[in-house]
């Protein structure tokens, strides 16, 4: 055991007295058992809430299990037939392109919006706080209102498209299967960029002013200060940014659930909403489980990637 | 810098800018907001500009909170969002100093595994789970929620508070101990009170993060008087009939202003919150 050391190196200057004191007081005051009682309370809930459901998750994906009733095993029967599925194969692409749509045009108007913020002294708390409010509010309520937008009889895009003479007719963005996919990721746009805006800010505040000052007395261009001064100094937070938006978009499930639920025709369903229609609204919890457990190797490179920068840092 | 383009090369460079991002980042709250508080008639009147009130109504706002259960929604979400919240902050200090101020066999990989467990989204888990919450007959009570959303948030609350207690100079503990407090009082006479900051961020991320949740909401609170506000705008507001938007937009926006107002009280807690994983120093 590291008793003795983990005493020894907190004693150091303490009395004699207190050292008593400490010896007595044994389980709480020992290091090693202290740290890991109290490790228990959060390990326990995420036990039996995240670690369990997780391997769970894997057992019922290996059956045949509906809501309900405990299925046999089939080993990988549901994921063979998963890529027979036509949905499912649909799914895998729009998730990819949900993604990897979205996630550059969220890094490179987050990057234009914190260079805009950083620079804009005036009423800068009140601003910062109104362009953060896509990213903090409800999603689901937000996307209500991109819901209303995209409304094929009261959107105000199509009024104004109308009025401007572009358009004969309302546009039906959430029936048409390419402006459905477009629709969604302009809503998931929009609700990003305030959360790589305001991480990009943090990481260029952290650049002191000199290293600019100094840069433009060199007679270094506008360019080349941003070039050498403002993206060394940014790098890191826009790729922890970029990993995080990337699980996530991954793994969304709301908005689409509002504005789509999946259609039309299943054109923009991506794993979340499919694995909820399957596994919940057509009781098939294996089948859906199997469909969840597929973003899993995707998650699981992006968090690792993430972790391995972290360290490096580190 | 000085020169007679200055002001102009400022109105190109970020006036311009900043008002499109204005524009578009708030263009949706502005829409909910109005047609919250139009009559819905006027919404079908093709000769009213829709970008502007005609006549000005509350009529939407009466009918929510008589005719459907919104205090209900307001009422349950308010209770899990609290509990939950304050059970991931005890589980979080703990955790925190745990990992940030004790030595103990595992440490390091239980810190590594808090890490991944952040970046876990419900989607992978949110089938299980319902097979896990049913076997505990927890279904449409409180504890489905108030015991599943800390896992989504002990992990970052831990991370962003360990970091706090870090921060803080160890020889002020050890002064403290010397004096004869006991590990624990020293948490909680000492470090507690320093990390004041930390607590707040780490408490109106967990609120927030529990006031916005969907998925878990959606299914483990189905029955009527138990949602959430998220949960029953979505599915209880919206009809087969077109005449739902003014309430739908009413209850959208009442359900972000609390959020709203929150974040700009302590706009700076949020941003080092959000911010504490991904910018150091």
């Amino acid at each position: 055991m590291s008793v003795p050391r983990a005493l020894s190196s907190t004693v150091g200057t303490t009395s004699s007295d207190a050292r008593m004191r400490r010896r007595r007081a044994g389980l709480l005051e020992r290091e090693a058992s202290l740290g890991v009682l109290l490790m228990v309370p959060g390990a326990l809930l995420l036990m039996v809430f995240m670690a369990y459901p997780f391997f769970l998750g894997i057992w019922l994906s290996l059956t045949d299990s509906m809501i309900g009733r405990m299925g046999r095993f089939v080993g990988l029967r549901n994921f063979v037939d998963l890529l027979g599925d036509d949905i499912f194969l649909q799914t895998t692409k729009n998730t990819f392109v949900y993604a990897m749509v979205t996630v550059p045009f969220k890094a490179t108007l987050g990057l234009g919006l914190a260079l805009v913020l950083n620079r804009a002294i005036r009423f800068s708390n009140g601003i910062r706080a109104a362009v953060m409010m896509p990213w903090i509010v409800p999603t689901a309520l937000s996307t209500l209102g991109w819901f209303m937008i995209f409304d094929p009889v009261f959107s105000p895009i199509s009024w104004l498209l109308r009025h401007l003479g572009l358009a004969t007719r309302n546009v039906n963005f959430l029936g048409d299967p390419v402006l459905a996919i477009s629709s969604v990721c302009l809503a998931n746009i929009w609700r990003g960029i305030p959360f790589f805006g305001i991480i990009i800010l943090a990481g260029l505040q952290a650049v002191p002013n000199e290293l600019h000052e100094a840069a433009a007395i060199d007679g270094a261009t506008t360019w080349q200060r941003f070039r050498h001064v403002t993206v060394p100094a940014i790098k890191g937070v826009v790729l922890i940014a970029t990993l995080l938006s990337i699980i996530w978009t991954f793994a969304d499930f709301q908005l689409i659930y509002v504005l789509t639920k999946g259609g039309p025709a299943n054109q923009t369903h991506i794993f979340g909403t499919y694995a909820y229609q399957i596994g919940l609204a057509a009781t098939e919890i294996g089948t859906g489980a199997t469909i969840a457990l597929y973003m899993f190797p995707i998650l699981a490179f992006f968090a690792v990637l993430l972790l391995l920068y972290l360290r490096r840092e580190d | 810098m000085v020169g007679s383009g200055r002001l102009g090369r400022q109105v190109l460079s970020l006036y311009l800018p900043l008002a499109a991002y204005l524009l578009f980042l708030l263009f949706p709250f502005y829409w909910m907001s109005i047609v919250s508080l139009k009559p819905t008639n006027d919404l079908f009147e093709m000769q009213y500009n829709p970008f502007w009130i005609q006549h000005l109504t509350l009529e939407n706002y009466r009918y929510l909170f008589e005719n459907t259960a919104f205090p209900e929604w307001v009422k349950n979400t308010l209770i899990v969002s609290t509990v939950s919240t304050a059970l991931s902050l005890f589980c979080s200090v703990l955790i925190g100093y745990a990992l940030a101020r004790l030595r103990f066999p595992g440490s390091n990989f239980l810190g590594v595994g808090i890490f991944l467990a952040y970046l876990v989204p419900p989607t992978l888990l949110f089938l299980p789970l319902a097979h896990v919450i049913a076997r505990l007959n927890l279904y449409n009570t409180y504890w489905a929620l108030i015991l599943t959303y800390p896992t989504q948030l002990i992990p970052f609350a831990s991370w962003l508070l360990m970091g706090y207690f870090r921060s803080i100079p160890k020889e002020i503990e050890e002064s403290a101990m010397a004096d004869g407090c006991s590990r624990l009082q020293t948490l909680v006479r000492i470090i507690l009170p320093l990390s004041v900051p930390g607590l707040l961020s780490a408490g109106i991320f967990s609120f927030t993060l529990c006031w916005n949740e969907f998925l878990y909401a959606l299914i483990f609170m189905s029955s009527g008087a138990m949602k959430t506000i998220a949960v029953g705008t979505v599915s209880d507001l919206i009809k087969a009939d077109t005449l739902f938007w003014g309430s739908l937009m009413a209850s959208a926006v009442l359900g972000s202003v609390p959020i709203a107002i929150l974040y700009s009280f302590f706009v700076k807690h949020y941003v080092s919150g959000l911010t504490a994983g991904a910018v150091k120093g």
